[in-house]
């Protein structure tokens, strides 16, 4: 039955050859990195057309990670602000928890073609982390993970994961000590050992080709979706842009389904704690893409804020940028404070404790879908399940 | 020719005005001056560390600057700016190129440009009337090393190892093979940089022909000092590189200050 979903990304859009989304994209980064980036490319160009290839992932998707994931109406939720017909795409019910997987499976069956044997990851909660390190005790290869040490304080359940799982987790000290710095320091250890490992990048950002494998490698989020419903409008969260990507592709080439991305709005605009690339930032280089980005007069790239860790990255993936620009997809964000009724709201009505990062999501429909029971249906994608966040949730809420 | 790194404004500013100078009492003829980026890439622990606390004391773009024309003026020496393409796109190509220029500066060396990129920053640059320096790796393949070659201006920078900047115990065991590589696709000078830290690891680049880039270890040695004494200690580091890459019997003259 899963061969009715298409599993090649065939009729997504591809960059232009200098791995440009409109304006956004390409690969600003060392030269030692060039060669293994063009290669990666070209290795990537021919898999896409590889049938045998998507057919491994495909199976691997299905038996071991737990897809297709289900599409499940959210009656009460729907009826607690009498809004659209809803109905969430649950990618929290992947094996790990999240989308992440879909990504590293791809990624990782890639690597393993091009004869690497170690794969260097980043992760901001560990959600990306973990997904790699289970992929790697999977496919039998290394695996190091970098993490600031402020997250490493922070989620140490995911890092004891992780270490359960085989990998080797690098606590970074540099910067903020957070995803953006373990960012840094993978992007650092890649051009140290380039030619015997491969590094996953965990989301649509980075140099070419990043952008897109992530997204394409994402993009069966959407295909299911379209195979069982054809929506009006598709809702995700956006950080540095994975889940929504993935949710959107499909869709992109119809104008009329809605897209919105949800941005973490942290403490609010005024206050400049927050997260939204796309809302308050403005064209910029980081990690190796010209994209939207949050920074100061100077080029600094800003220190941003968001109660999820998973959303806290101060820019965002280029086709993002691109979709943006274009105007065909519609940004917005919401507050922590939003964010954190959102998560409280689903647990209750539903029974299901989504990602802070999802929450995002749910509190844009909250607000937004409030009143307009007549303009259903709409899909939003549950990125990820809230074990993660239990604590940190308590905590807030000060319940302990 | 030995090319000493400095971060501007670091260990504080007239301590790195000092050093320019304790450069130009060493005998070399041009320094390097990493103006301060959040997320250097490129850079190894030391070169991230006095990146970061140069910002944390203020020096972004215009006291960069400043501090640059300073040191420039002070010395006599020739400037060769050093930082990533998101300052130089915040600002707006032409401005941070004109505006470099201004400053004293010669030449830009932008190690995460690529030459996919590169064309607006090459002609920003050459519009101001500077230098755009294309790195050059171990993994790059010959052809495009020629390319590089064709498109650099100044000098062509050899990245000596497959890695981030930061002192090393010993050179790669093929950096004459690099070295030999770059000379037949380029009419351009060589200079060879990450990694080298040492008297006698300079000498060995140097009796290749090339010139030594010399940065963390000296902003290493530099910070283990307390800064009053910051150019005393730049000047014993650097002239002690100058004389082992230019022994008496070769009858080289180390450039006057």
């Amino acid at each position: 039955m899963l061969t009715d979903v298409p599993a090649a990304p065939a009729p997504l859009e591809e960059p232009d050859a200098r791995g440009r989304f409109g304006d956004y994209g390409g690969r600003f980064v060392p030269e030692t990195l060039v060669l293994a980036l063009q290669q990666l490319a070209e290795h990537y160009r021919e898999l896409r057309q590889d049938q045998g290839f998507w057919r491994e992932l495909a199976e691997l998707m299905r038996s071991y990670s737990g897809r297709p994931t289900p599409l499940y109406r959210a009656r009460r939720l729907q009826a607690l602000v009498d809004g659209p017909e809803l109905w969430l795409k649950r990618e929290d019910l992947n094996h790990t928890g999240s989308h992440k997987i879909n990504n590293c499976l791809g990624q990782a069956l890639l690597a393993r073609r091009l004869g690497k044997s170690t794969i260097l990851a980043e992760t901001g909660a560990g959600q990306h982390g973990v997904a790699t390190a289970t992929v790697c005790a999977l496919l039998d290869m290394q695996c190091r993970v970098y993490m600031g040490a402020e997250d490493v304080r922070r989620q140490a359940l995911n890092v004891s994961r992780m270490r359960l799982l085989g990998a080797e987790v690098i606590s970074v000290e540099s910067g903020s000590r957070t995803l953006k710095d373990a960012t840094n320091e993978a992007l650092r250890a890649w051009v140290g050992q380039v030619d015997e490992a491969h590094y996953i990048l965990g989301s649509v950002v980075g140099p070419h080709p990043y952008p897109w494998m992530v997204r394409d490698f994402q993009a069966v989020i959407g295909h299911e979706i379209a195979a069982e419903l054809w929506p009006k409008k598709v809702i995700a969260c956006v950080g540095g842009g994975s889940n929504a990507a993935g949710a959107f592709a499909r869709f992109v080439p119809h104008s009329e389904v809605g897209l919105v991305g949800v941005e973490a709005g942290g403490h609010g605009f005024t206050t400049g704690e927050h997260c939204a690339s796309l809302g308050r930032g403005k064209p910029g280089v980081l990690h190796g893409a010209l994209t939207y980005l949050l920074q100061d007069e100077f080029g600094q790239v800003s220190q941003t804020h968001s109660i999820s860790a998973g959303l806290d990255y101060p820019g965002v993936g280029p086709e993002h940028s691109a979709w943006a620009t274009s105007g065909r997809v519609e940004y917005h964000s919401v507050t922590d404070e939003e964010a954190l009724n959102a998560f409280e709201n689903l647990c209750r009505l539903e029974g299901i404790v989504p990602a802070l990062e999802s929450a995002h999501a749910l509190a844009w429909y909250l607000r937004e879908g409030k009143g307009r029971a007549d303009e259903g249906p709409w899909v939003l994608c549950l990125s990820g399940r809230g074990d993660k966040d239990v604590q940190e949730v308590l905590r807030l809420r000060g319940l302990v | 020719m030995l090319l000493p790194y400095f971060t501007a404004g670091w260990p504080d500013p007239e301590a790195f005005v000092a050093s320019v100078r304790g450069a130009a009492a060493s005998g070399c003829s041009a320094f390097e001056v990493g103006i301060p980026f959040s997320d250097p890439v490129a850079d190894g622990p030391i070169i991230q560390r006095t990146s970061s606390q140069a910002l944390q004391a203020g020096i972004h773009w215009p006291e960069a600057l400043r501090l640059t024309r300073q040191a420039v003026d002070g010395s006599g020496l020739a400037a060769i700016a050093m930082t990533y393409c998101n300052p130089l796109y915040a600002l707006g190509l032409e401005r941070a190129c004109a505006e470099l220029a201004a400053a004293g500066c010669r030449g830009l060396i932008v190690p995460d440009l690529t030459l996919e990129e590169g064309e607006p920053m090459e002609k920003a640059a050459a519009a101001a009337g500077l230098d755009l320096v294309y790195l050059v790796a171990p993994t790059t393949p010959d052809a495009r090393v020629s390319e590089i070659a064709r498109r650099s201006r100044g000098f062509v920078y050899l990245v000596s190892l497959r890695g981030v900047t930061g002192a090393r115990q010993e050179l790669p065991a093929d950096l004459v093979q690099q070295i030999q590589r770059v000379r037949e696709r380029a009419e351009l000078p060589i200079m060879v940089g990450f990694g080298i830290s040492t008297p006698d690891q300079a000498a060995a680049v140097a009796a290749q022909g090339a010139g030594v880039i010399v940065g963390s270890a000296l902003l290493r040695a530099i910070g283990e000092a307390p800064p009053e004494r910051a150019g005393e200690v730049t000047r014993e580091f650097l002239s002690q590189m100058v004389r082992a890459m230019h022994p008496p019997d070769e009858g080289v003259v180390p450039a006057a200050s």
